[in-house]
């Protein structure tokens, strides 16, 4: 027997985003439920969030974004051999996402499936890119998360309604001679795992805010601090910092522990709400269009969220 | 050594002052939480997580909800 040759290392090509046309400000949701933007506000940070209508699936924003991370990569389709999809929201379990997505892209014949870390979900893919490029199972990965979430909440249920959202984001992965993708710290706490869940095919969305709250709150930065130790990156060189688009004021709790000085914050929450898996490279793509960030500027990923799962790892801006 | 209630009376002002920007001042024991000082559920959990550091008593956020006033978390750190 034999193995097959790697890369070195693995990098981010680009990214891409996507978000449904429909914006829901918290004024809207105010008229059908008893909740009002100030407090919506205080408590998640969330101005306005987008919903995909019944015409477009969770299929559908995936294609989206990977269409356009592929597009930015440079990359055309055949190059890909690979496709993840990071989900926890399909409508169906079978089939999956990344087959389906894959052929939409014209992405022939590539490995597909499917990840499901819930809002971990981008992070356990990009690191499952990165290995299966460095053990030489792949060359070109698309890693894709994307969630529709309005399909799961029940919108005459305050707590949940005002906090999630729909939307896609993307990366394709490739080879590179130095690492650009560093190794992920990652985890999860089967013991909470009764504080984020949908219970049945028929049941919403639950989540016990303050159990998640006190857990996002306390138990990660060590996370992602152990994932800057295994990159050997010194959080003061970090140019951003990307958690999963939770809760801003998780978000910034989170950041105010990293000694991350010079790092630009993610806040994609204020007008993105809360999309799972899609929330990190949906934030990143924005960062990168409105020029936030830099090529070649460090940035700390911190995915976290139902199972309970969590994931982190350092990645170099594309 | 178990702490007076002034004592912890002014930790827990100390660290209502640095999570919502109350004067420690205002928390006083008869003050309730949500109806007098307006603070909400998640700022509970960190004064939660703050007072654990503080006074070695963990607040489960079962028993959170409980702690109306500011007396009754008192009363729980001292039991």
């Amino acid at each position: 027997m034999r193995l097959s040759q790697g890369a070195p290392g693995a990098r981010v090509l680009a990214f891409g985003g996507y978000q449904p046309a429909e914006v829901v400000t918290n004024h809207d949701l105010a008229a059908r439920i008893d909740t009002n933007d100030e407090w919506i506000q205080s408590r998640v940070g969330i101005k306005e969030r987008r919903v995909a209508g019944p015409q477009e699936s969770e299929i559908d924003l995936a294609v989206q974004a990977g269409g356009k991370a592929l597009a930015a990569s440079g990359l055309s389709a055949d190059d890909i051999d690979l496709v993840i999809v990071a989900t926890c929201t399909l409508e169906a379990q079978i089939p999956n996402a990344a087959g389906r997505v894959a052929h939409r892209l014209g992405i022939e014949a590539p490995g597909a499936f499917d990840v499901n870390a819930a809002c971990a979900g981008f992070c356990y893919g990009l690191s499952a890119a990165s290995d299966a490029i460095r053990a030489g199972s792949a060359t070109n990965v698309l890693v894709v998360g994307s969630e529709k979430l309005s399909q799961w909440v029940d919108w005459d249920d305050r707590a949940t309604a005002v906090i999630f959202a729909d939307g896609a984001g993307a990366a394709v992965v490739g080879p590179s001679e130095v690492p650009r993708v560093g190794p992920v710290a990652w985890g999860s706490a089967g013991d909470k795992a009764e504080a984020i869940t949908i219970k049945d095919r028929r049941s919403f969305l639950q989540q016990e805010g303050q159990t998640v709250f006190r857990w996002a709150t306390t138990a990660l930065h060590p996370v992602a601090l152990l994932a800057c130790e295994r990159a050997g990156v010194d959080p003061a060189e970090l140019g951003a910092f990307v958690p999963h688009q939770a809760n801003l004021r998780i978000v910034e709790a989170i950041a105010r522990k990293l000694g991350a000085d010079q790092a630009v914050i993610a806040r994609d929450i204020v007008l993105s709400g809360n999309t799972s898996a899609a929330s990190i490279p949906l934030a990143l793509s924005r960062m990168i269009e409105r020029g936030e960030v830099a090529s070649g500027d460090l940035a700390l990923l911190l995915g976290f969220g139902a199972g309970l799962t969590y994931a982190s790892q350092v990645i170099e801006i594309p | 050594m178990a702490l007076t209630e002034q004592e912890i009376l002014a930790g827990l002002g100390k660290i209502i002052n640095e999570i919502t920007g109350i004067p420690a001042a205002e928390v006083s024991p008869e003050k309730s939480f949500v109806d007098d000082l307006d603070i909400d559920s998640l700022s509970m959990v960190e004064i939660a997580v703050a007072a654990q550091d503080e006074f070695g008593v963990e607040i489960p956020d079962d028993q959170l909800k409980h702690l109306k006033t500011v007396k009754d978390v008192i009363n729980f750190i001292q039991a």
